[in-house]
């Protein structure tokens, strides 16, 4: 139906991004495909070293799923910033990541972990990390008749894990200006066996932060040498720039974001847990 | 196109266009007009009912896809004709309102938490109403009769006090 309906047709499930863009004209869609109720695109299970969920998985289900808390902490941990609690009864994992937003939390995730996404055009099946799945902003590298049918998180095996998430909006679970999320999982010493952080909001995609994670493995994240790491790692980073937050301000945000998201899931590994938010 | 609408707890088959909002043939087609028509794309939660108890934008769901949903307006929440459930008696003692326009979507948003979590504490009440916008900024007396209305739900199957 879709490839038949060429660019007049558009693939709907919970429509919080679709139907405002429609309200506003922004999007004229002729025809939508209701994909909401297709039973076998909603699921979380686990496959092997990844849970795997469906794309139209509701994100309050995603809130409050015991395998999700269990073995993809940082996407529970960031499930209470998606929207509100009405956009998350009906949006979806999959609508967020096909919709590429730079502030979506649930795609800094998946370029964070390196999650696989799986798509199908017509009757073919690929699949591709998250890293290239984004290729700007509201820009996914599916063509008009693909479809996301899926995404793979890997899940860390290792006994102690902690993850952190900060981000920054004018008001509480509007759009972020910029976001930083970490893993850390901490080796029989205490230190990082190994990490990974991503920020978002902050570049056209969320963007992990290979040099950063390599040159904290090993290390106890002393929160006196960080600073000085983070801001390095973000020299190189060129931020959007627009009327809520210019690029300078992007860069400073995203720095102190950063450090409290690597501060954070370090003393969550540690088994100190922080209730900031 | 054909649609079954359970609204209130009666089934009701209705045609509609296929881009006919839930809120619209709420609104227009079966009467229900306590779920307003606020900025129409998501980001005022006025239009707020609550589909299978979970508080959903009715403007931004197209009433092809509620088919089969059980969907709860503000005209179904009082016990009986005449009367008030606790959450909307609060709301009157509080003063939770001012022009009342947010109100009906308030309330729904405070049934949906107190079934849920009978005891909220007042960031809870803050973060569940966060997603509704009341441009008389009562937010306080809001906030009040949420937790006024969880109190005496609370106590509404316990004995009275200094009964034997």
């Amino acid at each position: 139906m879709l490839s038949a309906g060429g660019d007049d047709a558009r693939l709907i499930a919970g429509g919080q991004t679709l139907v405002p863009l429609m309200a506003m004209r922004l999007a004229r869609p002729k025809r939508l495909i209701d994909i909401a109720r297709i039973g076998e695109l909603a699921f979380v299970r686990s496959e092997g070293d990844a849970v795997a969920i469906g794309a139209t998985t509701r994100q309050c289900v995603l809130e409050r799923d015991g395998l999700v808390r269990t073995h993809i902490p940082l996407l529970a941990k960031v499930m209470p910033f998606v929207g509100h609690a009405p956009i998350r009864s009906r949006g979806t994992l999959g609508g967020s990541l096909a919709n590429a937003d730079p502030a979506a939390e649930i795609a800094l995730v998946a370029v964070t972990l390196g999650a696989t996404m799986v798509c199908r055009d017509g009757g073919a099946s690929a699949e591709l990390p998250a890293a290239q799945f984004f290729t700007g902003p509201m820009t996914t590298a599916l063509s008009s008749s693909a479809c996301l049918t899926g995404v793979r998180f890997p899940v860390w095996r290792d006994a102690r894990i902690g993850v952190g998430f900060h981000e920054v909006n004018a008001r509480r679970s509007d759009f972020a200006f910029a976001s930083a999320a970490a893993q850390i999982a901490l080796d029989d010493d205490g230190a990082c066996a190994r990490l990974t952080l991503g920020i978002g909001a902050v570049t056209a995609v969320p963007r992990r932060l290979d040099a950063l994670e390599q040159m904290l493995q090993g290390t106890r994240a002393e929160e006196s040498k960080l600073r000085e790491a983070v801001v390095a790692a973000l020299a190189d980073v060129e931020p959007l720039s627009d009327l809520h937050a210019s690029a300078g301000y992007r860069r400073r945000a995203a720095a102190s974001l950063l450090m409290r998201a690597i501060t954070d899931a370090w003393r969550a590994a540690h088994g100190q847990v922080s209730h900031a938010r | 196109m054909h649609v079954e609408l359970t609204v209130n707890g009666s089934t009701q088959a209705l045609e509609v266009e296929p881009r006919m909002s839930l809120l619209d043939a709420l609104r227009e087609r079966l009467l229900l007009t306590g779920a307003h028509a606020g900025c129409e794309h998501g980001v005022c939660g006025a239009c707020t009912v609550l589909i299978d108890g979970a508080p959903i934008r009715s403007c931004l769901m197209f009433a092809v896809q509620a088919d089969g949903y059980a969907i709860t307006t503000i005209e179904g929440i009082a016990p009986g004709p005449g009367e008030l459930s606790p959450i909307q008696d609060a709301f009157c003692e509080t003063h939770g309102m001012q022009c009342g326009y947010c109100t009906p979507a308030m309330i729904l948003t405070a049934h949906a938490l107190l079934a849920g979590n009978p005891a909220p504490s007042r960031a809870e009440i803050v973060e569940a109403i966060s997603a509704n916008i009341c441009r008389c900024t009562g937010y306080a007396q809001i906030v009040e009769a949420v937790a006024l209305a969880a109190e005496r739900m609370r106590g509404l199957n316990q004995p009275a006090a200094g009964r034997p």
